[in-house]
């Protein structure tokens, strides 16, 4: 569209940023300066990423911002990036959330500022790289790069028990992805092609899709996560930094989703419908399991992660029910939790920092002391039980409608998980803010300050938007997703 | 015909051993010590010889009745010989000095075993083969040894020897067996016998799968490794470099040719053999490796683990292997020189760096350090975006190509559980804190300074232009 590589910008910006900042001796003074050259261009991937956004053309279910350059001469292998309606909110959802983490960020984190920041711009990169990539392998190549930030984000920032649940998140997540790997080595052995876009469609046999899909889905089950490959995750949750885990939660959650429209819809429909069933049966026993374990945790972390499970549960049901309903609502249902997951997790950062605790019996009564906390902490509850009038309702609601012409079955599985989200949030929410103030420690408690509030008010805003004008999410993917199910109605024979 | 004892001595094998024998006599006859003279010597004389490999003045060379191959598969793998010794001498050099072995004995048989594996790589007949490999091991078992005042480093040099010797026997009898039964040593007429037999004899079966066990022997696969961790750990780290870089890129070369030219024809034989030590190789590396607490040993068994994966392109038995192989080993010794080059140079509290537990605490006080070794080591657990990402990559996709789909997945299976030793190094550097406050001591000498910071380079940046390897690596064939 223009001559400004604007996409492949978007991407690197942020290590260029990480490269100013090798150059900051780190010290007493420069450690405010390495923090605002993160801040900033983050800030600034955030505004390209919206300059993106404003020239996208809804009306193209093709790649856009496309840029090919030749990567490897004895394979064709290339540095292709693009972005569809599919991936362009999962771009946005990693620039809005970045700039945030960074904030969050500023002052609980209180050494080796200059490698934190270096591990949040990286992860910036890796992320955006592997949304917008349309060549396979250097899909993998983000991927799997994801997981080095992340280790070191939850290794060195993290809680007590940080080395254990680092070295389970990388190890789990690795054994997933190259099992991934060897199916893509084997789709470019059948096809001699790694693009995206040329690899849509169905173009192995049956008995071939079989293995790959299992393979793409050892990779990406793990990742969003889907019971019983879930345990990583209250792990890495409880021990990464407030920052860290909103980033988990809110992106590389999605990574498994977006891999799952992707890849095992997009490329493998025959097996993918072949297997919908062990979909469904494993995701409604996730989102029943999971939201009793939530409602049985003590710890306030734990409780969102299991939580988190619970609605990527949904998501898996929406995006295998295969209509344009339950993919939409996958869809919104991912960015929407993305958002209020985050949002959950930097509130629940905020009374971290002030008391050193998250056990659930600790607090009590905090409406009394931090009024404004309460307000925006229950917009984020609300949204996460999905209430109308919040972004969580839009993509529940299109999952069920979805699914209703799957089976009611797996209805009745996805709305008594709905139903039981809504027990263990509100539970949550009285036993943190309602009540009277019955621990002394509590009686000195601040409410938000400034930054807190910069940083939890757009969020609270954009769960407020996505529930009130959901057509501005669903328009640019509504022609990607309908070609995803076009390949998969004709594959199948529908 | 004038100019023929210039080309003659233009082959690099010969002017090679020109240089040592010259090595040796200055060594001798200088009445100081000659250290450091006799090492910048073989040095220079070792880039010098892979200069000479590259521009390759002999291809019209037949020498002594075809014992003697010069292909593009031999020339790679001779220049990565060439090369990682001379670097390894390089990084070593100052170990050397601070430890009190300077001794100009060291350069001298480093370039005798260097020529003995030139040799090796070069070899088209059994005898040839045999006397290349008892050069360079002859060598080894010297240098392994020399430091004659300790208990470790003499232990190692005798337990090296006396494996080795057996080895040796071994491989002695599964060519005997292999001229009884075809009555020819060279390779050329081993194929020729071979391509007339539908079936090999029995007699021939076990002349194979001696030889196999010696060779295997010598690149250290499972289950022939047991060496390799007390010879690394006994010996001086500077000597457990060059083990580590060098002797595996020859013996890898020399096993690629010996299965795949005398005996191409009856790869189904020989692949069940090769599949059995790459899968075992693979797993005993990562698992072993576990539990160690020493570096050296830590080092020892991943080099058992890469063993493994060469042996996959092996089992492929195809032009890609060939292929993936090369680039695998290129990786291999590039990051293997990194590596060393920096626990050559890490002092704490006056002592070498040995035990991953000293290394608690390295990125507070040397960021630049520690970072380059977690690059290194994410880079050897083959984890994106990194060099050694693209060579397990390479390797996996001729198993693939190869139908080998069994063994592709058993190796990423056996790269996660190698992942958990090398996350572990990267645990200690970072998330761990010192006991103590004893500062870490960097010291390094220019010349190593810039060998790590182009390696450094390399491994990192492989990514943005990978095709400055892939292509020339495209050109490489046995013939």
């Amino acid at each position: 569209m223009t001559d400004i590589p604007l996409l492949s910008l978007t991407i690197f910006l942020p290590i260029i940023g990480a490269l100013v900042i090798l150059l900051i001796k780190e010290d007493e003074k420069s450690v405010n300066n390495i923090k605002k050259v993160a801040f900033w261009t983050s800030i600034g991937v955030f505004i390209l990423s919206l300059l993106i956004w404003l020239q996208f053309d809804s009306s193209n279910p093709g790649y856009q911002f496309e840029e090919k350059f030749r990567w490897f001469n004895d394979f064709n292998f290339y540095y292709h990036v693009g972005i569809d309606g599919i991936s362009l909110f999962m771009v946005i959802l990693s620039t809005f959330l970045t700039p945030l983490c960074i904030l969050a960020s500023w002052e609980n984190i209180k050494k080796r500022i200059k490698e934190y920041m270096l591990a949040f711009l990286f992860l910036e990169t890796v992320m955006i790289g592997m949304f917008a990539s349309v060549d396979i392998l250097l899909f993998y190549v983000f991927f799997e790069a994801v997981l080095i930030p992340m280790y070191l984000i939850i290794g060195i920032w993290g809680g007590e028990k940080r080395i254990y649940a680092s070295f389970k998140f990388f190890l789990y997540t690795l054994l997933g992805s190259v099992l991934m790997l060897i199916a893509i080595v084997a789709i470019y052995r059948f096809t001699g092609s790694m693009s995206i876009l040329e690899l849509q469609g169905n173009n192995f046999p049956k008995n071939i899709q079989i293995y790959l899909w299992l393979a793409f889905f050892a990779s990406f089950a793990v990742k969003i996560p889907m019971w019983p490959f879930h345990t990583w995750l209250p792990d890495a949750h409880v021990e990464a930094p407030t920052a860290g885990s909103v980033i988990l939660a809110g992106v590389l959650l999605k990574m498994g989703g977006y891999g799952f429209i992707r890849f095992s819809l997009g490329m493998l429909p025959e097996a993918s419908q072949y297997f919908s069933p062990l979909i469904m049966i494993l995701s409604v026993i996730a989102v029943i399991y999971t939201s009793l374990v939530a409602l049985a945790q003590t710890d306030i972390k734990k409780l969102i992660a299991y939580s988190s499970v619970a609605h990527m549960g949904i998501v898996t049901i929406g995006i295998f029910v295969v209509n344009s309903q339950g993919l939409e609502g996958a869809m919104v249902q991912m960015i929407s939790h993305g958002i209020v997951s985050g949002a959950l997790f930097l509130c629940v950062g905020v009374i971290y920092d002030r008391m050193h605790t998250r056990d659930i019996n600790f607090y009590g009564g905090l409406v009394n002391k931090m009024p404004i906390y309460a307000t925006v902490f229950m917009i984020f509850m609300l949204g996460s039980v999905g209430l109308p009038g919040t972004s969580g309702f839009v993509g529940e609601f299109l999952v069920i409608v979805g699914a209703f012409q799957y089976s009611s079955l797996v209805v009745i599985g996805a709305a008594s998980g709905i139903v039981l989200s809504a027990v263990y949030m509100l539970y949550l929410y009285k036993r943190i803010i309602f009540g009277l103030i019955e621990n002394e420690k509590l009686t000195e408690i601040l409410d938000l300050n400034l930054r807190e509030k910069i940083i939890l008010i757009p969020l609270a805003l954009v769960v407020i938007m996505i529930g009130i004008f959901p057509n501005i999410f669903i328009e640019p993917m509504r022609l990607p997703l309908e070609l995803i199910i076009s390949n998969y109605e004709l594959a199948n024979g529908k | 015909m004038e100019n023929n004892l210039i080309n003659f001595i233009l082959v690099p094998e010969v002017s090679l051993s020109i240089l040592a024998i010259s090595c040796l006599m200055y060594g001798l006859f200088s009445k100081t010590n000659s250290f450091n003279k006799t090492t910048n010597f073989a040095t220079l004389s070792l880039l010098f010889v892979s200069a000479l490999i590259y521009l390759d003045f002999t291809t019209s060379f037949a020498f002594f009745d075809n014992f003697f191959s010069n292909t593009t598969f031999t020339k790679f793998f001779k220049i990565l010989t060439s090369l990682g010794a001379a670097a390894s001498l390089i990084i070593s050099k100052k170990y050397f000095i601070d430890t009190k072995i300077n001794r100009f004995e060291i350069p001298t048989l480093l370039l005798f075993s260097s020529l003995g594996m030139m040799l090796m790589i070069s070899s088209k007949n059994l005898m040839m083969m045999y006397l290349a490999i008892e050069l360079q091991s002859l060598s080894l078992y010297v240098v392994a040894s020399i430091k004659r005042n300790s208990i470790e480093s003499a232990e190692s040099g005798v337990k090296y020897f006396v494996l080795g010797a057996l080895s040796s026997g071994i491989l002695l009898y599964g060519f005997s067996l292999i001229y009884g039964f075809t009555g020819h040593t060279s390779f050329d007429g081993i194929f020729i016998t071979l391509s007339n037999l539908n079936e090999l004899p029995i007699g021939l079966i076990f002349g194979l799968v001696f030889v196999l066990v010696g060779l295997a022997f010598k690149i250290s696969a499972v289950p022939f490794h047991m060496w390799t961790p007390d010879v690394y750990e006994g010996a001086p780290t500077s000597i457990t470099a060059f083990f580590a870089i060098v002797p595996k890129v020859a013996a890898t070369a020399l096993i690629f040719r010996f299965c795949l030219e005398p005996f191409g024809k009856f790869y189904f034989e020989w692949t069940q053999v090769i599949f059995f030590l790459s899968v075992a190789s693979m797993f005993l590396g990562a698992i072993a490796a576990i539990a160690q607490k020493s570096l050296k040993r830590l080092l020892a068994y991943s080099s058992i683990g890469h063993v493994g994966y060469v042996l996959i392109a092996l089992v492929a038995a195809s032009d890609q292997g060939i292929k993936s192989a090369s680039i695998y080993m290129f990786m291999y010794l590039v990051m293997n020189i990194a590596v060393f080059s920096i626990i050559l140079s890490l002092k704490k509290s006056d002592e070498y760096v040995e035990k991953i537990i000293q290394l608690n605490g390295l990125s507070k006080t040397n960021p630049i350090l520690s970072a380059s070794l977690t690059i290194i080591m994410l880079s050897m657990a083959g984890i994106p975006p990194f060099m050694g990402f693209f060579g397990k990559f390479y390797i996996f996709f001729a198993a693939i190509e190869s139908k080998l789909y069994l063994l592709a997945v058993l190796g990423v299976l056996a790269s996660v559980v190698s992942a958990f030793y090398y996350l572990r190094i990267i645990k200690n550097m970072y998330f761990d804190e010192a006991a103590d406050n004893e500062n870490f001591d960097f010291h390094i000498n220019n010349q190593a300074k810039l060998i790590l910071f182009i390696l450094m380079f390399i491994i990192s940046f492989f990514i943005l232009y990978p095709s400055l390897l892939t292509d020339i690596v495209s050109g490489i064939s046995l013939n």
